[in-house]
């Protein structure tokens, strides 16, 4: 009798940790998209990682109904932005009389590209997938370079991304990649701004804890571009670089600047492991 | 001419006077963490503080610190300790070089310094040279913590 009721108890006391677990969503939470897509939302730290064991998905860090909303593209906003995607990749533009789809005929052939960006190209520059967009705009299609967090450039890396959905990210960060991973790993650790924070301050040393109403999260990238509910728009990890730069007060490196691929880089390599999850959608 | 000339001496004199008894940010005498003396030179005002403490714009507490002395303000950030009975555990000397520069006291720590106007790393356009609490605020603030106890 008094060991049922001590099992009893501590069931009841497991039953009342997991409720409130699932009230915050959690790490135990189970992504699974279109009812048949599982993604598996954290994964041991890669092992340049010195300080964490386990890197998690922003989307752990959301409540269950922001989580919810990426779990069907019927749901999900972001797919909005996709068909967008579909008729920009169809028409032509520019002196060249081509589109996107006149070289790359079908957009899944480009599977597997999200989870390798940035990476070096042969001239040994570090390149994103929005460089390699608005090269192929500029050099072969005779039009103009996209804005480089703009509408139509969001809208494009979301449906190149959706391409690598459900495979890990992967990008290099030896070799030729060494120096520019180097360069943003201290941009990550760097303090900046009036209010004097690195990224690492609140990403490293403080996720999974309340600033005000924010649940911090690793601020891991596997799921940009990203719909967030904020300003109801595709979200590049550049311009979420420039919004928590001028969060803390400091001057912002600017889009495509040697210090923010750098720094996509760096926080892309931090995921190395994770799921990518474009295009997700958070707060 | 004289008159323009007398006025404009006379204002000087006056800002002067009027910021005689302010510590400036890079003269703020720390030991061990602490401030003994007020940067204005008089006490601050508590309910001023409170205010400051609760506002986004300036102090900002409630980011990152719980105090159940303003339950009216929901979504208390966790990135710092509770400050419910701040009073009892620090001094008022230990409060004033926390709020003014807490790196004085925690090595290494997240929290900005709010009486420090330079030595930043490419401080926003607006915010350059300045600090994100006045001497006065800083005062009202730690006038506010003595308060909780």
């Amino acid at each position: 009798m008094g060991m049922n009721l001590f099992k009893t108890t501590a069931a009841v006391a497991a039953l009342a940790i997991m409720a409130t677990g699932a009230a915050q969503a959690g790490e135990d939470a189970k992504l699974v998209i279109n009812g048949d897509l599982s993604i598996a939302t954290q994964a041991a730290a890669p092992a340049h990682l010195e300080n964490l064991e386990t890197v998690y998905s922003g989307w752990v860090f959301r409540t269950k109904e922001t989580q919810a909303l990426e779990m069907d593209d019927f749901d999900n906003p972001s797919f909005v932005f996709v068909d967008v995607a579909l008729d920009l990749y169809a028409a032509v533009d520019g002196t060249e009389g081509k589109s996107c789809a006149s070289c790359h005929e079908n957009v899944e052939d480009f599977a597997g590209l999200t989870t390798s960006m940035p990476r070096v190209n042969a001239d040994g520059a570090l390149e994103t997938t929005t460089d390699l967009i608005n090269e192929c705009r500029t050099e072969r299609m005779g039009a103009k370079a996209w804005k480089y967090s703009g509408t139509d450039m969001s809208a494009m890396l979301s449906l190149v991304g959706l391409q690598s959905r459900g495979m890990p990210v992967n990008v290099a960060i030896d070799g030729a990649a060494a120096p520019y991973w180097d360069k943003g790993k201290e941009l990550y650790y760097t303090r900046v701004g009036q209010l004097d924070m690195s990224c690492s301050n609140c990403h490293e040393d403080n996720y999974n804890v309340m600033i005000r109403a924010d649940h911090l999260s690793q601020g891991q990238s596997n799921g940009f571009p990203t719909y967030r509910l904020k300003n109801a728009k595709m979200n590049t990890i550049q311009a979420r670089f420039k919004g928590c730069m001028k969060n803390i007060r400091a001057e912002p490196f600017g889009q495509g600047s040697d210090e923010f691929k750098a720094l996509e880089l760096y926080v892309a390599s931090r995921g190395n492991g994770l799921i990518v999850e474009t295009p997700s959608v958070r707060n | 001419m004289k008159l323009l000339i007398t006025t404009a001496v006379t204002a000087v004199i006056a800002s002067t006077v009027a910021f005689a008894g302010t510590t400036a940010p890079g003269d703020v005498a720390f030991k061990d963490g602490a401030v003994a003396v007020s940067l204005t030179g008089a006490a601050g005002n508590a309910a001023d503080g409170r205010a400051v403490f609760a506002d986004r714009k300036l102090g900002n507490c409630l980011a990152c610190h719980v105090n159940s002395e303003m339950p009216e303000q929901s979504f208390q950030g966790q990135v710092g300790p509770p400050l419910d009975g701040a009073a009892d555990r620090w001094s008022e000397a230990q409060l004033r070089g926390i709020v003014s520069n807490s790196k004085n006291t925690f090595e290494g720590t997240i929290m900005p310094a709010f009486y420090v106007d330079a030595g930043f790393t490419r401080p926003l356009g607006k915010f350059e040279g300045k600090t994100i609490l006045s001497a006065q605020q800083v005062e009202d603030v730690v006038a506010y913590l003595l308060t909780l106890k």
